[in-house]
């Protein structure tokens, strides 16, 4: 009804019909919801609703369930790929993705992700990389940049002591069963349009059975880093980027 | 058509797992169960029924792989052996807490730590009590010979759909590394994607659009909710034990004395029962079949008519707390057991009860 006073051609955003209308608990200036956004807009894009199974993580996109109107299978932390495994083998048809953070897919979840990556399983992992542990409070990640300030690592990260950030997007790159490994951003309209274009990429690989594609989000916690919205992204754009270069490493 | 084979355990759980129907078999090597992926493997039933059968990386990925598969209604297992089972503890409660069905396969050897690799029944509390973190249980069903093996993964399926609990066959490596005559199961197909949907309403194998989404989660941040939720899974747990009892009983209708004793050690006991008898000592064994549900009434009602009991196990004395807890202190209860991968001989029973006596 709300679009009938707007002329279809002049329309320029509509909120996804797979968006629920649950409210949100993310903070104000995340990056999930909008990654959330781009995710449903391209599973609606695809016709794949009724196809697609999603594995959330353990950390702040625990709840992603309650805001994508598609099936779920909630995973242990750290475990959404060796789910995502079983449930593509055992439903090839299906168009199954795995979204995780730092932690669960680089820290405690490493086993599972380079293993699903190295069998080539046909899915797709959406890896928001902030750099933190969100939902914990602020605590240091494998992903964590050298000097910064964590609730674990007060005195900023210490590479003596607590080693460097993983690029584990690097990492699985060079693996035989990953078909597609590419580094984006949403902090900004032309960031949002290449996640989506990553995202239908890889879930087009994924139908494809051309392997395992992996799409990494370097996404703010604005709440976990201490700092406004606008702050976060300025020091996402400034000090993330740097570390963790955007673009394409790998798409065969 | 009952085709009679000779086997070892475990290739008799891989056979019956693929005639069951069996959606996905995901698995780790260890010793003495090796031999379930390495037969399931070797037949190949992803080019016949369509059965997947894949080694994972880890015991802590291949029981989350079954998750994964459970949680798109598929039947799924993985076998292990004790210090396998219990990298899969985190994903045992998990699958509780989401209420998923599955089979789980531990053919236990001497522990703690990496222990031995000979036969043990060191694993009964972390099967029956628990195991993982949380208030739950699990369906646990003790074979004592192939053909058992064979037929309770039928079983152990069949309970587990039905209630949605994850039922394990907690076997030994007597069992299953020992051949014996075998009648495998009859062949039945795969459920189809309708049946699935139709048995398994809460599963998330894609949402339709005639039906709200499905979300497969062990986790309710609110307190109250969850109550309920484990106040659900705790009525269930009473239905279960008011109505799948199993055990076997052995001479018992006359006896003085009753073994208690389950899996191979059961074998064992029932010639030591054979070696009193020739005394002339009334002596009886009841086998456990389901260490989960406990049989505790048909023990209550021997408390009354028998002097004593004794539990055999391979282990320092584990079942033996639930026998003392059924027969509430009317009769004496002792223990024999050997440790760390010995397996009794009959005569070491019999010397057992006779002090007693």
């Amino acid at each position: 009804m709300s679009n009938t006073i707007i002329n279809p051609d002049n329309l320029v955003y509509q909120k996804s019909s797979l968006m629920l209308d649950n409210t949100m608990h993310y903070c104000p200036g995340c990056s999930h919801g909008t990654a959330h956004q781009v995710l449903a807009n391209v599973i609606e894009e695809m016709g794949m609703q009724e196809k697609t199974i999603g594995v959330a993580p353990v950390g702040c996109a625990v709840f992603m369930y309650n805001y994508l109107d598609i099936d779920f299978a909630e995973a242990a932390h750290g475990r959404a790929p060796a789910l995502a495994t079983a449930i593509k083998r055992l439903n090839p048809d299906r168009l199954v993705f795995t979204y995780q953070g730092d932690g669960d897919l680089a820290a405690i979840g490493t086993a599972e992700t380079i293993h699903a990556a190295n069998r080539g399983e046909n899915i797709t992992i959406i890896f928001i990389n902030n750099g933190i542990y969100g939902m914990t409070g602020g605590q240091m990640a494998p992903t964590t940049l050298p000097g910064m300030i964590t609730s674990t690592c007060p005195m900023g990260r210490n590479e003596a002591l607590n080693g460097h950030p993983l690029k584990i997007t690097e990492l699985l790159a060079q693996l035989e069963g990953v078909c597609y490994a590419t580094r984006q951003c949403v902090h900004n309209v032309a960031g949002v349009k290449k996640t989506k274009k990553a995202i239908r990429k890889a879930f087009e690989n994924s139908m494809q059975g051309k392997g395992t594609s992996i799409v990494e989000i370097v996404s703010t916690c604005n709440a976990g880093w201490k700092m406004t919205p606008v702050e976060a992204n300025n020091w996402m754009v400034e000090n993330m980027f740097p570390y963790y270069p955007l673009g394409d490493l790998k798409d065969k | 058509m009952n085709e009679i084979l000779l086997m070892k355990g475990n290739e008799a759980i891989a056979h019956a797992s693929i005639r069951c129907g069996a959606d996905g078999y995901f698995g780790y090597p260890i010793t003495p169960q090796s031999e379930i992926m390495e037969t399931l493997m070797e037949q190949k039933p992803w080019e016949t029924t369509g059965m997947i059968v894949l080694q994972a990386e880890s015991e802590i990925a291949s029981v989350q792989m079954v998750f994964g598969g459970a949680a798109t209604g598929k039947k799924c297992l993985t076998t292990s052996s004790s210090p396998g089972v219990s990298l899969m503890q985190e994903g045992i409660s998990f699958a509780v807490g989401a209420d998923l069905p599955m089979l789980l396969v531990n053919v236990m050897r001497g522990g703690p730590g990496l222990g031995t690799i000979q036969p043990s029944q060191a694993d009964y509390f972390q099967s029956v009590k628990g195991g993982g973190h949380g208030d739950y249980k699990l369906i646990v069903l003790a074979p004592n010979s192939v053909q058992e093996m064979a037929d309770f993964v039928g079983l152990g399926f069949d309970l587990s759909f039905k209630y949605r609990i994850p039922a394990m066959i907690l076997t030994d490596g007597v069992i299953g590394q020992m051949m014996e005559k075998v009648v495998l199961p009859p062949f039945q197909p795969r459920r189809t994607e309708a049946e699935v949907a139709a048995e398994c309403p809460w599963a998330a194998y894609g949402k339709p659009a005639s039906r709200k989404r499905n979300v497969v989660s062990s986790l309710d941040l609110d307190p109250y909710r969850m109550e309920k939720k484990n106040e659900e899974r705790q009525d269930r747990y009473r239905l279960v034990e008011a109505t799948e009892v199993r055990y076997e009983e052995f001479m018992c209708e006359d006896a003085d004395y009753l073994i208690i004793a389950f899996g191979s050690v059961a074998r064992i006991s029932l010639k030591a029962v054979e070696l009193l008898r020739e005394e002339g000592f009334k002596v009886g064994l009841l086998r456990p079949i389901t260490l989960w549900p406990f049989p505790s009434k048909v023990l209550a009602k021997y408390a009354d008519k028998v002097k004593s009991m004794l539990t055999v196990e391979m282990n320092a004395g584990q079942m033996i707390e639930d026998v003392r807890l059924a027969v509430n202190g009317k009769v004496p209860v002792i223990h024999y057991g050997r440790l760390g991968g010995v397996v009794p001989a009959p005569e070491e029973i019999f010397d057992a009860l006779k002090k007693q006596m």
